[in-house]
């Protein structure tokens, strides 16, 4: 399948999006964003591209005179398949531990206490993986570092209670292990994966899945263009050809989700965006707030930790509020001031907080005016549209200064809005001729991801 | 202009007037001459120029230690002595330079003042600098109130005001500390000069509609302004530069060259902008270069019309000396309405066919600044060209937050782009929804 | 020691709450029902500092003084035509215009106080075209024959283009008589002033302010009544003098300090006996003197005059060949302040830019000051309270040279 990719760069995640050579979706990405950029692009990349791997079988699944009867199966293969990345993974961090602990001289008196408790901590957790992919229960995060961050820390207190090993040292050692771990670009072997993530499908699926899995492997994803955007006050590690601005991406790629969009307000965690775009997508006018960062999703982050709470936990408690206190200052800094006396006032937490939530949101209707105001259709997006007060009260100064009339669309996926402008973008510069090449460090030196060699991979799978 | 790029006789002029200029104001406190600090806008040279004053103009000397990168150690210096913040941080670089030793653009000490013309109120600020520097020099200073164009044009009983104050106030105030009276044949003379500086001048602006242009009107333009806006208006020497000037422009033109750029002429002029605002001189360079190589020239901008609308038809005039000086001052770009302001702009951008417009918003100049959002709108509903809007600061290297800024030029430099010529994939719906795959470290 | 002046009882109470109704109408319904009572009069807003309001009272016409939105108004459109580095009350202005607030005005008048308010007038010429506005330069040349001219010329210019939209024409009577009315009204309010100054403890801050606002959007002479009732019964308010410092408070001439700020600052050991907030209801100091005698001076040439002659000296007031601060250091002595609070806007070019030069003639002096910057919709005085009773209590220990 031949297909392009886009990029989207942010402050703390980075989206990858795959589409084919008519613009369908076929794959996307996710990975948090850290020190390494080029290891970030890398890894999203690498995500979107296994994701288009599941499109291709889910396509061979559907042609198959069988195909029905795996459905249900299809769906545990990609479980099986995450577990067996995240096994890959764990083994890349235990073995980096391993050797960190080995080459550490600070801890070389603690190495025989550390040693076992961190083992017995990668053990249980490996042990644990499976039921924690393959039930249904959902998982707290996807992204690896959390999930072992997570069972880290949990077994480190266990450690220290017991008095087997030291806290801190403990956690020192995943810290630094971690580091390097994400730093590192390791090309997953789909194959090997895929062939081993059959296996943990019942037996009586098996051969049926096995064959949905060989038609599909036998076509090589050709990625034959790349748009990379993103957190414009960040340098882009891609050639300046490949880049677009965000403002474009975003804007083009909520246009691309809700087709009736004329109107964006994005609102991320450093920044927040008024777009038009007219019928094909394309930017007529922007807005963004200025200097100060009132307004932005960091103002909300810093009033969680204002109030000790984590940043997901103040929607919910917003809409708990009798009424909606008027909070006055936008500036981030005084808010802070301004919620600590009004509490210190006895006011309750719930009102203020929907107050401050409505305070961000009057700062959001600014900027889209500055943009040019409302035009139907609406489309919010950015991290804060999962904020629950924050969408009900943008609802509600929507209709008051705009009237009911206009639709508003809010997607939970809309963070992939940047990368799917991107790939939109990187698909127009394919039809003109001027494709831009994926760099390097991003497509490990070939474009091609090749069919997959099934026999070697089985092969592998026995060897394992 | 730059330093990779060859000198063209005239920039090498234009730097030897400046640099005599300020050797004249280093040895004029021991050869007897008398120093006057006034301001661009509204400036009266030709009357100083007729009497042998010499001119300082703060403003100047900011812009300069802004490129200097000196400005914001001399901001941070009147901040700690109690300046606000908030406020325009041209006087804030002044009250910082004075407070280090007053060493100006080359390195020499300037002369204390023997008086204060402020010859401009338009700028409100400008009355609070001059206030705030009579209390630092025991000079007298004299004032020169501009009334606004509220309503969009000079009226009669402006012209008149202006012209009794430049009359019966300012003229006896440099009388009195030249020590000798006004030669009005003189002045005429300067008048002359600064006649025929600007019909070049204006050849030169206008050359810009020429495609590809052979200036840039905004960033070079600054440079091309400078003896008329500052010191040299109605010397002959400027006429001579102007001259100059027009002279090699026509030759660029002839040569079918584009405009200069920090890296030599623009190879290829993709897209012809106007700009509205000032630009930041702590980053000047970096700026220009965030559109030229992008392939964007200015084709015309407001800012180096502040010194005087000469492409509206304005000029000095020996016949009506006062008059011709009172409408020169009421005639300034900043002094003119909003509804004016977005007149101008939307007839640059028709008559030199610009592809969009550019605002560079500063937050040090309230005059320039409020108001330009209404502006960009107006003028996106009037022309149907795109807007950008970026804000900065003249000399406050804090307010320039270069990835920030250049992040959103060129988004507006794509956005054009988009919208002047590229065919688009069309959209195709929803996406199907997909699950998050693959192996997050 | 309680320092609220109590309510219980206080005869004063009703006129106080009508003022505190006068100010939350934002929308205007006083003036509309004035307008209705008047019918085809005109009713023309003023921005703050100094509009001569007698003349628009002389042509028939209601002048409404325009001190923003307060602190309670969302601004959305507002904002969105101002960057982050402005003050507030363009911003609230342009949003009760576009919100239909302003409605029952036929025009506005745009007094010169700083470049943000000069551009507002053009701003507002572009979004509200089919409505009259003006912008007014007022005289920085002193000067009657040069600066006073070309103000009377303005004066007039503003009168004929009223009168071309259906106020009355200018007359000399009319005027003469407006100025009687606003003569009268200036005298209450120094009378209330005088109070504040002398017995600041029998008319808090807070309450002189709210009686002169009371009088932003009727006539003068109803103003004056109302003062003069307000006066008639603050000598038989129950209350008892406070040990509190006596401060000048300056830098709130145009964008209006939170009420709660005054109240605040009261709180804190504050005696505001003299501020500049709506200087523009005193901006000339003294009365407005006809001066018949002196060989054929209109009444016209009065408001010329006293605007040239008796204006107080603010921020926005050219001070060239005088001493820059003179007049403060007058004011603190002849109201017998111990110091001095500069409160500013945020982003009040004018007041920001005269503070260092005023602290300098302060030090000289060796009268105490502090300074601190608000908006109009602050809500939180905890930092300035602190900031304010620090001050205070330094002033009431050490004195005078601290």
């Amino acid at each position: 399948m031949r297909c392009v990719v886009g990029i989207d760069l942010g402050s703390t995640t980075t989206k990858a999006i795959v589409l084919d050579e008519h613009g369908k979706i076929v794959g996307q990405g996710i990975t948090n964003s850290r020190s390494n950029y080029e290891v970030a692009c890398a890894v999203a990349r690498e995500e979107a591209v296994t994701s288009t791997r599941f499109s291709l079988l889910e396509r061979a699944r559907a042609a198959h005179p069988d195909g029905e009867s795996v459905k249900a199966d299809m769906k545990e293969l990609q479980k099986a398949f995450r577990l067996e990345l995240f096994l890959e993974e764990l083994k890349e961090l235990s073995d980096t531990m391993l050797r960190e602990l080995d080459r550490s001289l600070t801890q070389r008196a603690l190495r025989s206490v550390l040693r076992p408790a961190a083992e017995k901590i990668l053990e249980r957790t490996r042990d644990q993986a499976p039921a924690q992919f393959l039930g249904d229960a959902p998982r707290r995060s996807d992204f690896f570092r959390d999930l072992a961050s997570a069972a880290f820390n949990a077994g480190a207190e266990e450690a220290a209670k017991e008095g087997s090993a030291p806290f801190e040292p403990l956690i020192g050692l995943f810290d630094r292990a971690i580091l390097q771990v994400e730093t590192r670009v390791v090309k997953a072997d789909t194959s090997t994966l895929l062939r081993r993530a059959v296996q943990r499908i019942p037996a009586a699926s098996r051969d049926k899945l096995d064959a949905v899995v060989a038609e599909a492997s036998k076509e090589p994803i050709d990625e034959i263009s790349f748009t990379g955007t993103g957190y414009g006050r960040q340098t882009l590690p891609f050639p300046k050809s490949a880049i677009r601005s965000e403002i474009l991406c975003h804007g083009r790629g909520a246009h691309r989700r809700f087709n009736g969009t004329r109107t964006v307000l994005d609102i991320g965690g450093q920044d927040t965006k008024g777009i038009q775009v007219d019928d094909r997508g394309v930017v007529t006018s922007f807005q963004m707030n200025d200097r100060c960062a009132a307004g932005c999703g960091r103002y909300l982050g810093y009033i969680a930790d204002e109030l000790g709470l984590g940043l997901h936990e103040l929607g919910p408690l917003a809409m708990q509020h009798k009424r909606v206190l008027k909070v006055n200052s936008t500036c981030t800094v005084f808010a802070g001031a301004e919620l600590r006396e009004r509490l210190s006032l006895g006011q309750r937490r719930e009102d203020v907080l929907a107050g401050l939530h409505r305070s961000i949101m009057l700062r959001a209707m600014s900027i889209i005016a500055r943009s040019g105001g409302i035009t139907d259709e609406f489309t919010f997006t950015g991290g804060v549209c999962k904020n629950e007060m924050a969408t009900t009260m943008l609802r509600q100064l929507v209709a008051e200064n705009y009237g009911s009339q206009i639709t508003i669309n809010i997607d939970p996926d809309s963070i992939y809005m940047g990368a799917l402008g991107a790939a939109l973008f990187a698909l127009d510069d394919v039809r003109e001729g001027r494709p831009a090449m994926l760099p390097a460090f991003v497509a490990n030196a070939a474009n091609i991801t090749p069919p997959i060699d099934l026999e070697s991979a089985a092969a592998c799978v026995t060897e394992h | 202009m730059s330093e990779n790029v060859e000198k063209d006789r005239s920039q090498v002029r234009q730097k030897q007037m400046i640099a005599n200029h300020f050797e004249r104001l280093s040895r004029a406190k021991e050869e007897g001459k008398k120093v006057v600090y006034t301001f661009v806008p509204g400036n009266l040279t030709e009357l100083l120029g007729a009497l042998d004053l010499l001119p300082v103009l703060p403003e100047i000397n900011a812009l300069q230690s802004g490129m200097r990168k000196k400005s914001g150690g001399y901001i941070s210096a009147a901040e700690k002595a109690g300046h606000s913040e908030d406020v325009c941080t041209y006087v804030k670089c002044d009250v910082g330079m004075l407070k280090n030793g007053n060493f100006g653009p080359t390195g020499t000490k300037l002369p204390e003042p023997d008086l204060l013309l402020l010859s401009y109120t338009g700028c409100f600020t400008f009355m609070k600098w001059f206030e705030i520097l009579k209390q630092e020099y025991k000079c007298p200073i004299v004032m020169l109130q501009v009334p606004y164009q509220s309503e969009g044009e000079i009226t009669e009983e402006m012209r008149q005001y202006v012209a009794e104050q430049i009359r019966d106030v300012v003229v006896p105030a440099l009388e009195q500390t030249a020590g000798k009276k006004l030669d009005m044949e003189r002045l005429r003379e300067q008048l002359r000069w600064s006649a025929k500086a600007e019909d070049d001048l204006v050849k030169v602006w206008e050359s810009a509609k020429k495609r590809p242009s052979p200036i840039d009107g905004y960033f070079g333009g600054v440079h091309y302004v400078g003896p008329i806006f500052s010191s040299f208006r109605g010397s002959e020497e400027a006429a001579l530069y102007y001259k100059e000037l027009r002279e090699e422009i026509e030759e660029r033109v002839a040569r079918g060259e584009g405009a200069m750029t920090p890296d030599g002429p623009q190879a290829k002029e993709k897209y012809r902008l106007v700009v509205e605002g000032p630009p930041n001189w702590t980053s000047f360079n970096d700026f220009w270069r965030m559109f030229s190589r992008e392939g964007a020239t200015v084709v015309a901008s407001t800012y180096t019309r502040v010194g005087g609308l000469y492409d509206q038809g304005y000029r000095h005039s020996p016949d009506k000396p006062f008059e011709s000086m009172a409408d020169y001052a009421l005639g300034c770009y900043t002094n003119l309405n909003l509804p004016s302001r977005v007149n101008l702009l939307e007839k640059y951008i028709k008559e030199y066919d610009a592809d969009g417009f550019f605002i560079n918003s500063v937050k040090s100049c309230n005059s320039f600044s409020v108001g330009q959002l209404l502006m960009l709108r107006e003028l996106e509903k009037r022309t149907g060209k795109p807007g950008g809007f970026i804000e900065s600061d003249l000399v406050d290297p804090r307010y320039f937050g270069k990835a920030n800024i250049e992040n959103r030029v060129q988004s507006y430099l794509q956005m054009l782009d988009a919208r002047m010529n590229r065919p688009l994939v069309p959209g195709e719906g929803l996406p199907v929804a997909l699950p998050v795959l693959g192996r997050a470290p | 020691m309680s320092q609220e002046v109590t309510t219980l009882g206080d005869p004063a109470a009703p006129l106080l709450a009508r003022a505190q109704a006068a100010i939350e109408d934002r929308s205007l319904n006083g003036v509309k029902a004035w307008k209705a009572a008047n019918p085809g009069a005109l009713a023309i807003g003023h921005m703050p500092i100094y509009t001569p309001r007698p003349l628009i009272e002389a042509i028939g016409a209601l002048p409404v003084a325009m001190f923003g939105g307060g602190d309670q108004v969302d601004i959305i459109r507002g904002d969105s035509y101002f960057q982050s580095y402005i003050c507030h009350i363009p911003r609230s202005t342009i949003e009760l215009a576009l919100g239909g607030d302003l409605d029952a005005l036929d025009g506005v008048v745009f007094p010169a106080i700083c470049d943000v308010i000069r551009n507002l007038s053009g701003m507002w010429k572009l979004l509200f075209p089919e409505k009259w506005s003006a912008y007014l330069d007022v005289p920085q040349n002193f000067d009657r024959n040069l600066g006073g001219k070309f103000y009377g010329l303005e004066l007039r210019r503003l009168a004929r283009e009223l009168h071309q939209r259906g106020a009355k024409e200018l007359t000399d009577d009319a005027l003469a008589q407006a100025i009687a009315d606003e003569n009268e009204r200036r005298a209450a309010i120094a009378e209330l002033d005088l109070i504040r100054q002398k017995e600041p403890w029998r008319v808090r801050a807070s309450e002189a302010y709210l009686m002169v606002r009371a009088g932003a959007a009727i006539p003068a002479r109803e103003h004056t009544k109302l003062l003069r009732e307000f006066l008639g019964i603050a000598g038989d308010r129950k209350t008892r003098a406070y040990d509190n410092v006596r401060v000048v408070m300056i830098g709130s001439f145009c964008e209006q300090p939170p009420i709660d700020l005054l109240r605040a600052l009261e709180k804190a050991g504050c005696d505001i006996v003299w501020d500049d907030a709506q200087l523009g209801m005193r901006t000339i100091e003294g009365s407005i003197e006809l001066r018949t005698s002196e060989g054929g001076r209109s009444a016209l040439d009065a408001l010329v005059d006293a605007y040239c002659e008796q204006g107080a000296a603010t921020a926005s007031r050219y001070i060239g060949n005088e001493v820059k601060g003179a007049s403060l250091i007058d004011r603190v002595q002849k109201t017998g302040a111990e110091g001095v609070i500069f409160a500013a806007a945020s982003f009040c070019d004018p007041a920001l830019l005269d503070q260092p030069m005023l602290e300098t003639a302060l030090n000289v002096a060796g009268i105490p000051h502090t300074s601190f910057k608000y908006a109009e919709n602050t809500a939180q005085f905890q930092v300035i309270r602190e900031q304010a009773g620090a001050f205070s209590d330094s002033v009431r220990l050490f004195g005078g040279g601290a």
